[in-house]
């Protein structure tokens, strides 16, 4: 009896899901966004593969998916490249709606913004120099930590290692520009964009070890719940369909065969 | 208006209580003092210097350039460094001087704030150089003249009449220029230094309010700046005890 019954809400919860979906796919544009007909994007370009310059525009994992979820919506998709540390206070003050920047979901930060599903997973990780004595994530109290400002790392690492074993630095490439000068042991940032640094600079390395492993987000507005569960939709509508893992590949995988 | 009072007090509370926050405010205004003090003595010293070159350039060039010789050959050269020196400190952001300073040439100086130092102290010369010699330049040529006739040689007419009547021209302008670099200093934080701007921007991007800490930053640079131009007025009053006006 039970079974039928958990088996009966299993397949009304799927309905009302398809349901609330197709919903999505044939209202666009019925969210309210800063500028009219647009969807303005906070993120911080700096960050390889998820963001980062390409000629005169943008590209990266981030990018496109804010792409596709602009394309879901009817809106047109615009850019605003900021600092990392002001792309929060921007959604939450309305100047953009949403900040896709590999922002992972943290209490503090839910205090401000909501947050979406989950779109991508990363892990902290730790470069080093090859010839570091810095062999795992053990090792690294009382060695000099890089880190990019307000980034998870950056808090992290403050919160383990203390303020003063912490740089920060205003973007992850520059935190590996210190790297390399030796003026600081290690460097502590997402698995991704580590890869892209250590494969465009000589002698570096990531460790085997994981520092940490988070998932990140988009965040928008508290007050603009319609945009956060058109968003949601949108999230669960290109995992479904695949189209999420193609961004996905279409950045990572081609790094990895080079 | 009592809402707005209770958020920001809540913005306040979460931006400097919770976690020891003001902390961070107090080690970057220290590091914001440190960089300042220690840049202007490099600036000083390096802007004496200069300005003596440049101005005994200036006063003597002309008629040493009929006598010849090596002393004017010296003075030359060094009036074409001072002067290159000039052109590139002062055609160059501060910004970029400091990235420089720290990614390229003190390779091998980990301590962030003794690389601040060193860039805000070069470029701080390059302006007090020329606060110092249009300070020099001020003074009447008459002064050069009686003190040659008094029996100094030219360095002690510069030392013991000269400077003196400079330095009290100049106080304004060198106090201008310590206000100008304590302002400059907040680039600082583009080299990973915590001062008292990268302070503020630390707790903007833990708590995510912006209002509180901008505001709080600048009300420190104000109350700061507040306070040695009413330093700069004491002196100036009592190097004018004796003047006639």
């Amino acid at each position: 009896m039970k079974k039928v019954s958990l088996s009966i809400v299993a397949a009304l919860l799927a309905a009302v899901m398809t349901l609330s979906m197709t919903v999505f796919a044939a209202e666009p544009a019925a969210v309210k966004t800063v500028q009219e007909g647009s969807l303005n994007i906070a993120t911080n370009a700096e960050f390889p593969p998820y963001e980062y310059k390409e000629g005169d525009g943008f590209a990266g994992i981030d990018i496109e998916i804010a792409g596709a979820i602009a394309e879901q919506l009817g809106l047109e998709l615009v850019v605003n490249d900021v600092e990392f540390g002001s792309i929060i206070g921007g959604v939450q003050s309305g100047k953009y709606d949403i900040g896709i920047a590999g922002m992972t979901k943290t209490e503090e930060r839910l205090q401000s913004v909501n947050f979406s599903e989950t779109y991508a997973t990363a892990v902290q990780v730790i470069i080093v120099k090859e010839d570091s004595e810095i062999q795992s994530v053990d090792d690294l109290e009382g060695h000099k930590i890089g880190v990019q400002q307000d980034t998870t790392g950056d808090i992290y690492c403050c919160d383990d290692f203390g303020d003063d074993m912490v740089t920060e630095y205003r973007n992850g490439a520059e935190a590996v520009q210190a790297l390399i000068a030796g003026k600081v042991d290690c460097v502590v940032i997402d698995n991704e964009p580590a890869k892209s640094y250590v494969a465009a600079a000589q002698g570096l390395k990531i460790l085997d070890t994981e520092y940490v492993t988070e998932e990140y987000a988009i965040c928008i507005a508290k007050e603009n719940e319609d945009l956060l569960a058109a968003i949601n939709g949108v999230i669960a509508q290109l995992q479904e369909s695949g189209a999420l893992q193609e961004i996905v590949d279409k950045y990572i995988t081609a790094e990895e065969a080079e | 208006m009592a809402e707005w009072f209770h958020s920001i007090a809540d913005a306040f509370n979460r931006c400097f209580i919770e976690d020891n926050r003001w902390k961070w405010m107090l080690e970057g205004l220290g590091n914001t003092m440190i960089i300042t003090i220690f840049a202007l003595l490099i600036g000083i010293v390096l802007g004496i210097i200069i300005a003596a070159v440049r101005s005994t350039y200036d006063m003597n060039g002309a008629s040493m350039k009929k006598k010849g010789g090596l002393s004017y050959v010296l003075l030359r050269i060094g009036n074409f460094i001072c002067n290159l020196f000039l052109t590139v400190i002062r055609g160059t952001p501060v910004v970029v001087q400091l990235m420089i300073m720290y990614f390229v040439i003190l390779v091998n100086v980990t301590n962030g704030v003794l690389v601040a130092v060193i860039a805000f102290g070069i470029n701080s010369g390059a302006y007090v150089a020329e606060i110092f010699r249009s300070g020099i330049m001020s003074i009447d040529e008459g002064q050069i003249e009686a003190g040659r006739s008094l029996g100094f040689n030219y360095i002690q007419t510069m030392i013991f009449i000269i400077i003196p009547q400079a330095v009290k021209v100049v106080l304004p302008t060198l106090f201008n220029e310590l206000i100008v670099l304590i302002k400059e200093t907040s680039v600082a934080g583009y080299v990973g230094v915590m001062d008292l701007t990268k302070a503020g921007d630390k707790i903007r991007g833990r708590t995510f309010e912006a209002f509180v800490p901008l505001i709080a930053v600048a009300v420190v640079y104000l109350i700061i700046v507040i306070i040695l131009t009413r330093i700069l007025r004491i002196i100036e009053k009592r190097l004018r005890k004796g003047e006639r006006r």
